[in-house]
């Protein structure tokens, strides 16, 4: 089987009949290093190589997933997604006649694509230094230095001439420590699991201090055990960027989701508050709330050129000063719903047909220091790093939870507590956003664990953001 | 697709050197998925998948390569091949693994289940013909999964199932929906008219106006399908050796003085659940692993590694130590009586994003959702706008636990990350006395 970037389109299967049809092939190549409780963990490999085609015939729709790319396996795949598209035709949600038919063609490249990454000796070296940092106390009972190392290869061929290739590059590195007395067990890591994810090379890791990372965590661990539990009450909050990834994605970003707030989802990952009717008009947060949508951040997650269907990515802003403008929709979404959205329509693989899904959706800047967030709040709670996380279906009744918590008395940074939570509703808070910070507390962070769809798909997103400070929000502590 | 995979084993054999052994697991897939919404079809498709695992070991030293595999035997033996070249220049930059531990016994097993499903078209117009005129939205997934194991020792375990499941929900509007559930080895139409038709009868009920309740306690009656939810999340962790090892599991407080209601027994289940009886490492599973006895901890999932590392007798738990055959067993409150017991209070149909408030604590959060309804004295008044729960399991299978259903539900894993589940889990409904809710 040849490299989906090394594919002779002269030498791929055609299939006349169809009105459109797609091939979009998916070359992934990850290795696995992790050292825990200074043992190296077993050496994993992985690779992931087919094509998914897509047909649409006599107004239905179809796809056929195959790791069989030769010429035969291709046209077995295409004749049997046409077989799909042709038998369900009648019963089809849309005609497919109506949607759009991309011709598209470019390429992207993601920063450091070609340089050199370390030898597996020197991962598993760096590795071992942060887990011996990390296993600096007997109350640290668990401790372990990770890094995924992944490229990927995506190209997308259509009937109607279009050619993209995508080259990608991504590190995932982590740090994560429990520490535990008594009957107090706290975990800490390094931006919450698997947090720190970027695309590019190992300026990745000295973007968040790896290197030194295994002790700084493993101390804020030991200071967790005795730390008092977070207050209890109405008060503000400042989030850290690290939860505010969290708070950005499940209560923006899913029920922005268009294929949610068309129905899809109902069944599965859940429906949203949003309504078609809201768009241009709706207030979602205070007038300090802008949100983008933002593909072309280079060392962001999920930057890209083309989403999977075709569509061109770009920037472009879903809420401005607090007001509801676009969702997040790809070119299916916005002919069924007729609203104009992102190019976000997107698979997480070969084998799954592309949905919905966020890519890189952040929280633009304010003006805010670090030090007038901290000085604004009179009575509150700092918290950093997402540990728990729950949310109605519908994305408005939420309650998450952080790592670590510090209170904030008159103006002033104070003592270090654990368990810090915090409860809401989406269509409330976002309202309450106070102060938004300046450039200076921005962390490109992400996520490659989220989960949607029938078939279910997890898939790569980026959330750019600052510290943000909330107001009257319902706080509270662990089980006393 | 059997004789494939031992041919692969061939391969795998014939290109060992000297001092080499391996193990090599396979996971594999033929599945129609159709997505349903407003009762049509959204996304009709098929996917074939094959993965093979393969890893070569020398001495203390190993490695392990994960590969797609493209179903042409010539080209997949040449990929395993260059898989095996690859581990093989990559163990000297290795370090010796002191929690390596293989199988010393040759354990060889064959299981083969279920038959040919019929055409996933036909199912697909029998299912929207029964659900003419509602909102449907769902997912079918069919036909057959494959699982293998080799190894150098010359053990092949093969276990092949052929199921469907069906994952419907009818929508009255907005979040007010049911859902329903149809799973199996054999298609069988009548059946699922049956569930469509008491999935219609309750969405009548779903339809009257909604009841808003303000936040507190609550009695509540838990059916098995939202107890499902809670029991998932204490899979994530819970019963895992080496969480509980290093006080990472929702439960350790159990292994100091903290225990369950003395109804509450639960059991990795392998004989009763449609899981393989062997795992990845070619570690054969008992038929059930004792995890928890009249409401104490008495077992854990153990994996091969945690067993070196902690000194713990292995039990065929994979390398996460998640059970994927829990079972608990039923009580003495008849199903049919439960709204009765129940009097006042709310009847749970399904609970949504379970997670962990504090987890040392064993205090989870999460949300009501679909068929859940305010019942007074036994009969259903009105569906609930959802409300969020935030207690302990403690509390909830343990001082505030009444009672537990006679009849158990097996409830077949209806997940597709990545590929279709062979993970399981049989449950009663549960009645609670007091249910903390929050928001």
């Amino acid at each position: 089987m040849p490299d989906a970037d090394r594919l002779t389109l002269t030498d791929l299967p055609r299939l006349p009949a169809a009105d459109f049809w797609s091939l979009r092939f998916v070359e992934e190549h990850c290795e696995t290093y992790a050292v825990r409780k200074n043992v190296a963990m077993p050496f994993v490999a992985s690779t992931d190589r087919g094509a998914m085609a897509t047909v649409y015939i006599d107004g239905g729709y179809g796809y056929a997933a195959t790791a069989d790319t030769s010429p035969a396996g291709l046209r077995d795949a295409l004749e049997r997604a046409a077989h799909w598209a042709r038998s369900t035709a009648k019963q089809a949600l849309f005609d497919s006649k109506t949607l759009p038919r991309p011709a598209p063609r470019g390429e992207y490249t993601s920063p450091s694509f070609a340089d050199r990454f370390p030898s597996r000796s020197e991962w598993y070296e760096l590795l071992a230094q942060e887990s011996v940092a990390a296993g600096c106390d007997p109350r640290i009972v668990d401790w372990e230095a990770a890094v995924d190392v992944r490229t990927a290869i995506h190209r997308l061929v259509t009937s109607t001439g279009g050619d993209v290739i995508q080259r990608y590059r991504f590190l995932l590195p982590g740090i994560a420590v429990t520490a535990h007395e008594g009957s107090v067990t706290q975990n800490r890591t390094l931006n919450g699991y698997r947090g720190l994810c970027q695309q590019g090379g190992t300026e990745v890791l000295a973007r968040f201090g790896f290197v030194g990372g295994g002790r700084r965590v493993a101390e804020e661990a030991l200071e967790l055990l005795a730390a008092p539990n977070c207050p209890s009450g109405t008060m503000d909050v400042l989030l850290a960027p690290d939860q505010m990834i969290l708070q950005i994605h499940e209560s923006i970003g899913h029920p922005l989701e268009l294929d949610r707030i068309l129905g899809d989802e109902r069944n599965f990952a859940g429906t949203s508050f949003v309504t078609p009717d809201m768009f241009g008009t709706y207030r979602y947060g205070s007038d300090l709330l802008n949100v983008t949508f933002d593909p072309t951040r280079p060392e962001e997650l999920a930057s890209y050129a083309f989403d999977d269907d075709g569509t061109r990515a770009e920037r472009v802003h879903l809420i401005r000063a607090g007001i509801l403008e676009r969702p997040l929709g790809g070119a299916i979404s916005q002919a069924r719903a007729g609203i104009s959205g992102v190019a976000n329509s997107r698979a997480d693989g070969w084998n799954r047909p592309p949905i919905d899904r966020m890519a890189n959706l952040n929280l633009e800047p304010g003006d805010a220091t670090m030090e007038d967030m901290i000085a604004s709040i009179e009575h509150g709670v700092m918290m950093e790093t997402n540990s728990s996380w729950s949310i109605d279906d519908s994305r408005n009744k939420f309650q998450f939870g952080c790592e670590r918590g510090r209170r904030i008395e008159n103006g002033k940074l104070g003592a270090v507590v654990k368990n810090p939570n915090y409860r809401g509703i989406s269509a409330n808070f976002w309202r309450s956003l106070k102060r938004v910070g300046n450039s200076d507390t921005l962390k490109v962070l992400g996520t490659p664990y989220c989960g949607k769809g029938e078939p279910s798909q997890v898939i790569r997103v980026g959330h750019a953001t600052p510290a943000c400070v909330f107001g009257n929000v319902d706080v509270f502590g662990g089980e006393s | 697709m059997e004789n494939y995979f031992l041919a692969l084993a061939q391969v795998i054999d014939a290109s060992l050197q000297a001092g080499e052994r391996y193990t090599a697991s396979y996971e594999a897939e033929q599945t129609d998925f159709v997505r349903m919404n407003r009762g049509k079809v959204r996304q009709p498709g098929s996917v074939s998948q094959r993965y093979i695992a393969v890893r070569l070991i020398r001495g203390k030293r190993h490695a392990k390569h994960v590969l797609s595999l493209t179903g042409n035997a010539a080209a997949d033996a040449d990929a395993i091949r260059t898989a095996v070249t690859g581990l093989r220049a990559a163990l000297p930059e290795l370090v010796d693994d002191p929690l390596l531990l293989l199988p010393t016994d040759v354990k060889s097993t064959r299981a083969i289940r279920g038959g040919p499903l019929p055409p996933a078209e036909q199912v697909i117009g029998e299912v929207l013909a029964a659900a003419h005129g509602t909102d449907l939205v769902g997912l079918y997934a069919g036909g057959p999964v494959w699982r293998g194991f080799a190894n150098s020792e010359g053990q092949r375990n093969w276990h092949e199932t052929t199921t469907f499941n069906l994952q419907w929900s009818l929508y009255f509007r907005a979040d007010k929906a049911v859902k329903t559930g149809h799973a199996g080895f054999a298609w069988n139409n009548v059946a699922m008219t049956r569930k469509m038709t008491d999935a219609r009868e309750r969405l009548a009920l779903i339809s009257r106006p909604a009841k808003v309740l303000a936040p507190g306690k609550y009695r509540a009656y838990l059916a098995p399908s939202a107890l499902e939810e809670i029991a998932s999340l204490l899979c994530w962790g819970g019963f895992s050796g080496r969480a509980l090892a290093t006080k990472q599991s929702a439960l350790a407080r159990m292994q100091s003085g903290e225990s369950l209601d003395a109804r509450v027994s639960l059991t990795e289940d392998t004989a009763s659940g449609v899981a393989p009886a062997f795992q990845s490492e070619g570690f054969a599973r008992p038929a059930g692993v004792n995890l928890v006895d009249r409401g104490a901890l008495v077992g854990s999932l153990v994996s091969p590694r945690t067993a070196r590392e902690f000194g713990l007798p292995e039990n065929g738990a994979n390398g996460d130590e998640i059970p994927e055959s829990l079972a608990m067993a039923g009580g003495m409150l008849a199903e049919k009586d439960a709204l009765d017991a129940l009097g006042t209070g709310l009847a749970i149909g399904n609970l949504h994003y379970l997670n962990y408030s504090d987890r040392p604590a064993g205090r989870m959060t999460g949300m009501t959702r679909f068929a859940t309804f305010w019942v007074e004295e036994g009969r259903i008044v009105a569906p609930i706008d959802v409300l969020r729960f935030d207690d302990t399991v403690y509390r909830l299978l343990g001082s505030n636990l009444e009672a537990l259903t006679t009849e158990t539900e097996l409830l077949l894993d209806s997940g597709t990350y990545q590929s279709r589940k062979l993970t399981s889990l049989k449950l009663p409904g549960a009645l609670v006395g007091e249910m903390a809710f929050t928001l």
